[in-house]
């Protein structure tokens, strides 16, 4: 521990070296030093939908919890019902505060009866550990913040399982029988690696969680191993469009402390028929209030997107009056690069909420009219 | 290929090419791999009157949205359409086709020498 920075410096992932030597551009993600993009943003997006990316998210937070009381304490700490999560399955869930709000929105996979990982935004790391150690304190259960001593590489796209395959050193795995949202555990080089089918892109892949140390000999050979597939290396700038086009909120802005999950379309994920106490149960019960704005898709033609913070306003011209009254907030936008137009995610009050709603996005004093359209923007064949 | 010793440019990250009263702009390869991919281009009519350090127009990519300044005062006399319909121009070709307008000026202000800008990009 130093106390003499007031701005600590940023950290690096294990895979920093890999890179810098592949000429990355970098940009600082929650107090991270991480790959913004290698060559092109947009080259490494069509990559991720056509062929394959490898990303380094070694900056997301793995947190471990085990003990007996492992499965009840989850249901207690996290919105969904963790106790009936099966061995090997992943589930989405959410950590509550009392209010009703999203402390963050983590992955959980059990790994054994009492032993559980919950991977947490990097953002929101400490809020998570401290939420889920405070929580511990009546259970027979340990939290463990183990960040720092694993990497996170994920490969998406639709030629993900062709690269595993053909990764040398990569054994163990069935990955044919390996299904959406389960993993199952492997070895890389003696080294072992957890491997899960999910992502953040909206295609399908893998998330490999490995020994940090470890982590700078998988990322070589999974790249060189994925060349033939099409296979590149893909920086953070890719990882939002993909997600946005996919319709995944993004912490901080689609999802905040004073977000129901309700608004953000995520109440199927806060279990109410959960035989148990949770924190933020009671609020979840009686809910947002019912002109709290809720989460909505966005399209819009031409090239332009609303950004994060820019207002959403009545369309004048289909509302009949002249003002252009402000109905909402855009969270998140850009130009898609799968689909060619922009698209957005918004909040906007829910009489303004109903797919094929007119409205307009104030996209820096120019009105720009835009449609209220169902997520996702985006789904893969199947 | 513009020999970019011989553009003037902005703290701005813009390049100003000087041919008699005319000045052309672009954006520098630096601010280019800044913003990333650029998908939309938006520049001011011919015929507009700037005024330097004002905005005049916009570059988006994917991710950011940047502002282009008016590095002189005068008139703007043409926009590469070009650069309109393929923005992916201003990555590819910055200093070149890339280029975004050209403006007539009455007088050129002191604007930085490419090490000056060069040493500017290196901090």
């Amino acid at each position: 521990m130093t106390s003499a920075a007031d701005t600590p410096a940023p950290r690096l992932s294990p895979l920093h070296d890999r890179h810098e030597a592949a000429g990355a551009l970098f940009t600082d993600f929650a107090g991270w030093n991480m790959p913004v993009r290698y060559s092109s943003d947009l080259a490494e997006h069509h990559a991720v939908r056509t062929a394959a990316g490898l990303f380094d998210l070694s900056h997301m937070a793995e947190i471990r919890v085990s003990g007996p009381d492992a499965p009840a304490f989850l249901d207690y700490a996290l919105a969904g019902m963790l106790s009936a999560v099966q061995l090997g399955q992943a589930k989405y869930s959410l950590l509550l505060n009392e209010a009703g709000g999203i402390i963050d929105d983590v992955v959980v996979y059990r790994l054994h009866d009492n032993d559980y990982l919950v991977v947490a935004n990097a953002g929101n790391r400490a809020a998570a550990v401290s939420a889920l150690q405070e929580r511990a304190a009546r259970f027979d259960a340990a939290v463990t913040d183990t960040s720092d001593d694993i990497a996170l590489v994920a490969v998406q796209g639709p030629a993900s399982r062709a690269v595993l395959e053909a990764t040398p050193g990569l054994t163990g795995a069935d990955l044919g029988d390996l299904r959406y949202y389960r993993s199952t555990t492997a070895r890389f080089q003696g080294d072992p690696v957890l491997i899960a089918r999910t992502g953040y892109t909206g295609e399908d892949g893998f998330e490999l969680y490995i020994a940090a140390d470890a982590a700078a000999g998988l990322w070589d050979s999974l790249l060189s191993a994925g060349q033939a597939s099409g296979l590149v290396p893909a920086g953070l700038a890719s990882r939002d469009t993909l997600r946005l086009e996919a319709g995944m909120p993004l912490y901080g802005h689609e999802l905040s402390a004073t977000t129901f999950p309700a608004q953000a379309g995520l109440g199927r994920v806060v279990n109410l028929a959960k035989p148990t106490d949770f924190v933020g149960r009671a609020a979840s019960e009686e809910g947002p209030a019912a002109d709290a704005p809720v989460l909505v898709g966005l399209v819009a033609e031409g090239r332009r997107a609303g950004r994060a913070g820019y207002a959403v306003r009545d369309d004048a011209a289909s509302t009949g009056g002249t003002a252009a009254e402000p109905v909402g907030v855009v969270t998140s936008g850009a130009l898609s690069p799968t689909l060619g137009h922009p698209v957005m995610m918004a909040y906007v009050a829910p009489h303004r909420a109903a797919p094929g709603t007119r409205v307009a996005i104030d996209v820096r004093g120019t009105l720009i009219p835009a449609e209220v359209t169902r997520l996702p923007f985006y789904t893969r064949q199947k | 290929m513009t020999d970019q010793e011989s553009l003037q440019y902005t703290a701005e990250h813009e390049w100003v090419r000087v041919d008699g009263d005319t000045a052309t702009i672009g954006i520098t390869a630096y601010a280019a791999e800044k913003l990333g991919d650029v998908v939309f281009v938006d520049l001011p009519a011919a015929g507009t009157d700037v005024t330097a350090g004002t905005v005049i127009g916009e570059i988006e990519s994917t991710k950011s949205v940047g502002e282009i300044f008016a590095p002189v005062d005068g008139r703007v006399v043409e926009t590469n359409d070009g650069v309109v319909a393929s923005p992916e121009l201003v990555n590819s070709d910055p200093f070149g086709a890339g280029w975004l307008v050209r403006v007539s000026f009455t007088s050129l202000p002191t604007l930085l020498s490419h090490s000056e800008y060069a040493a500017l990009t290196a901090e």
